[in-house]
């Protein structure tokens, strides 16, 4: 699914060039659920940033499903993001005043595919079902709770039917309890054969993936199955 | 085809959506182009409002019509305000006589006056004039009949009036043969002017008591001055050669030297008109500068606006690059918001602008005409201040890198 090759990203910081990312190679199969950890500046949100196609390597090479993006122009990047990568980023970034439905349809504007405004209602509908929040269609943000937000973001993020999920601190802005559902959420959505990357530098966050790559430095240092997997206490997702 | 004519829906959907969600903001926002747009339709309809109405009164002056009004007297090489007229009853008569351009000669001079009739009364002007009058203004008497050249002479205290005071003074019996007076003057009515409506300048004509100028002077004003002569000349092309022959006879009647100026003033008909159109086009020109400023203005607020709003909206615009918007659909929606802005401002300053039109019409008594072209022209100048002033924020939200833009706060 994902197969990155001695990938270098470097900044330029007035006269300095820093290396955010040291050549790192990594290779993702589908269906895995890959925590990626480390701390501040390990250049672990500059992976992430690559992996989701936001930004593009100095070097390296970087296959997505297939397909080299590397090298991509921005607009067949932007193509590249709406058709394979789903995002959950850790504020959640609804569009305020506008209903939960809307805010999943949101994708279904930019896709290659002119869906009618019914077609897009439908599937928004589905996707919401499968974070069990198909009874808050007209919900806007601030009518719910941040558990229920992320849910919408993770609907969202499904609505286009993308290979990889990214999920960047998706419990970040959550409480425990509330993050344990979150991630409960992902662990059905992989079991459902869901490629997922979360990154995180929550120790117990990564427990609940299958793998964990650990970064320091710009460079990968561990990379290893995860032993004690925590299996968050399931709701039916679908409820 | 289809999928782009979707997708722009949607983006204007969206479009739309935020500007109503800000319902004040728009508003004040859209402020300048609606006062342009209102400015821009008031202009079109009161600059051809009042070209028409202009036409229609040169036609209602009277043919080949000329004043000669009593102007400055010069005395010991100092020019002062006439003390009086410089116009007698004589000069009226030398020009009928001596004139071969000029076909009609009216002797005119004016008081003001309460005018009773019985238990009515009414403030008019009171008018007087010569025979000739009614064939120089072409203003016909509708009923009973004009005085004669033998009433003139006697100074005999007949009056005819116009449609106005009949209507204040006898509103249910005919006037014709009763008395009414005039500064107390008994006056018998002989006759009833036709309706004429407002002049170029909005004044009622039908406003007035016609009655012989002699009759003014001996018993109502004592004046020995006339306040005006009206002249016709034979046809519209010997106008100028009438008003040289009245020059040159009034300067040899005042004993003017050569290094004096005229002591009075000649207006013809087409210099009339000539200052109506005038006045309106400063209107219009008035009203072109306060639209074209409202207009810039209106746009710098929209593209004020528009930088808020891309301001506010970072993360947004970050959030839709994410998940697959290109720069180009970005571009689109922010400048598809503008243009719906200022496209609302527009309908809203047309509907404005048509409202002037009419109480301008209403008050200046211009009747005005709305041109559909007009008012598409302002329409459609209100979408490109749309396109022209929002380009600039639509391009920096588009040029916004995602990550960036995710990661504003």
């Amino acid at each position: 699914m994902i197969e990155i090759a001695d990938l270098v990203r470097t900044y330029r910081m007035g006269e300095f060039e820093v290396k955010a990312l040291d050549g790192v190679s990594l290779s993702i199969a589908a269906g895995e659920f890959v925590a990626i950890m480390g701390p501040s500046g390990s250049g672990k949100s500059t992976l992430m940033n690559l992996l989701g196609c936001l930004d593009r390597p100095t070097s390296g090479r970087y296959l997505l499903d297939g397909t080299d993006v590397a090298r991509m122009p921005p607009e067949r990047l932007a193509e590249i993001r709406n058709a394979k990568i789903g995002f959950v980023f850790q504020s959640f970034n609804l569009l305020p005043r506008t209903s939960a439905a809307e805010n999943v349809e949101l994708p279904l504007l930019y896709g290659a595919r002119g869906l009618s405004g019914r077609e897009r209602q439908d599937l928004a509908m589905k996707s919401l079902g499968k974070v069990g929040l198909a009874g808050r269609a007209d919900h806007t943000p601030s009518q719910l709770s941040g558990g229920q937000q992320q849910r919408v973001a993770i609907a969202r993020a499904l609505i286009t039917d993308p290979p990889v999920l990214l999920a960047d601190e998706p419990t970040g802005n959550l409480d425990s309890a509330t993050s344990e559902e979150i991630l409960g959420l992902f662990q059905s959505l992989n079991d459902a054969g869901r490629t997922i990357l979360l990154i995180t530098h929550e120790p117990d966050v990564a427990e609940h993936a299958r793998r964990v790559v650990a970064l320091r430095d710009g460079k990968i240092l561990r990379d290893e199955p995860v032993h004690d997997r925590r299996i968050a206490a399931r709701r039916k997702a679908a409820s | 085809m289809k999928i782009a004519t979707l997708r722009a829906w949607s983006i204007l959907k969206v479009g739309v959506r935020s500007i109503l969600r800000n319902t004040t903001r728009s508003i004040l926002t859209v402020l300048g182009i609606v006062i342009g747009v209102a400015c821009v339709i008031a202009m079109n309809a009161v600059g051809s409002g009042a070209s028409k109405s202009i036409q229609s009164n040169i036609s209602a002056l009277g043919t080949n019509f000329i004043m000669v009004f009593p102007g400055a007297v010069t005395q010991g090489g100092v020019r002062i305000t006439a003390a009086q007229s410089s116009l007698l009853p004589e000069d009226a008569t030398a020009i009928k006589n001596e004139c071969p351009s000029v076909a009609y000669v009216s002797a005119g001079i004016r008081s003001g006056g309460q005018v009773v009739a019985g238990e009515n009364n009414w403030g008019t002007e009171v008018f007087g004039c010569d025979v000739d009058w009614p064939f120089i203004r072409a203003w016909n008497v509708e009923r009973g009949v004009f005085f004669s050249e033998a009433e003139v002479k006697a100074g005999t205290k007949v009056a005819v009036l116009g449609a106005t005071v009949v209507r204040e003074l006898f509103p249910d019996t005919d006037p014709i043969g009763s008395v009414i007076r005039i500064k107390n003057v008994p006056f018998r009515v002989i006759g009833v002017l036709e309706r004429k409506g407002g002049n170029t300048m909005g004044q009622d004509q039908d406003d007035q008591v016609v009655v012989p100028y002699t009759t003014v002077m001996k018993r109502l004003t004592g004046a020995i001055r006339l306040g005006i002569i009206q002249v016709a000349a034979v046809s519209p092309d010997r106008i100028g050669q009438a008003m040289d022959e009245i020059r040159v006879l009034l300067r040899q009647r005042h004993r003017l030297t050569q290094a004096q100026d005229d002591d009075f003033n000649m207006r013809s008909q087409e210099e009339i008109a000539a200052t109506a159109s005038q006045t309106a086009r400063t209107f219009s020109v008035l009203l072109a500068s306060v639209a074209a400023i409202s207009l810039l203005v209106g746009g710098i607020g929209i593209m004020n606006i528009m930088l808020v709003s891309v301001t506010e909206r970072t993360r947004e615009i970050g959030l839709r690059m994410a998940v697959g918007a290109k720069a180009r659909h970005v571009l689109g929606q922010f400048l598809l918001e503008s243009v719906a802005l200022s496209i609302v401002g527009g309908a809203i300053g047309v509907a404005l602008g048509i409202g002037a039109s009419l109480l301008i019409a209403r008050f200046a008594g211009w009747p005005v005409s709305i041109d559909p072209g007009g008012v598409a022209v302002a329409f459609f100048f209100s979408a490109f201040i749309g396109v022209f002033f929002g380009f600039y924020p639509a391009r920096k939200a588009a040029a916004l890198d995602p990550i960036e833009a995710l990661r504003y706060e």
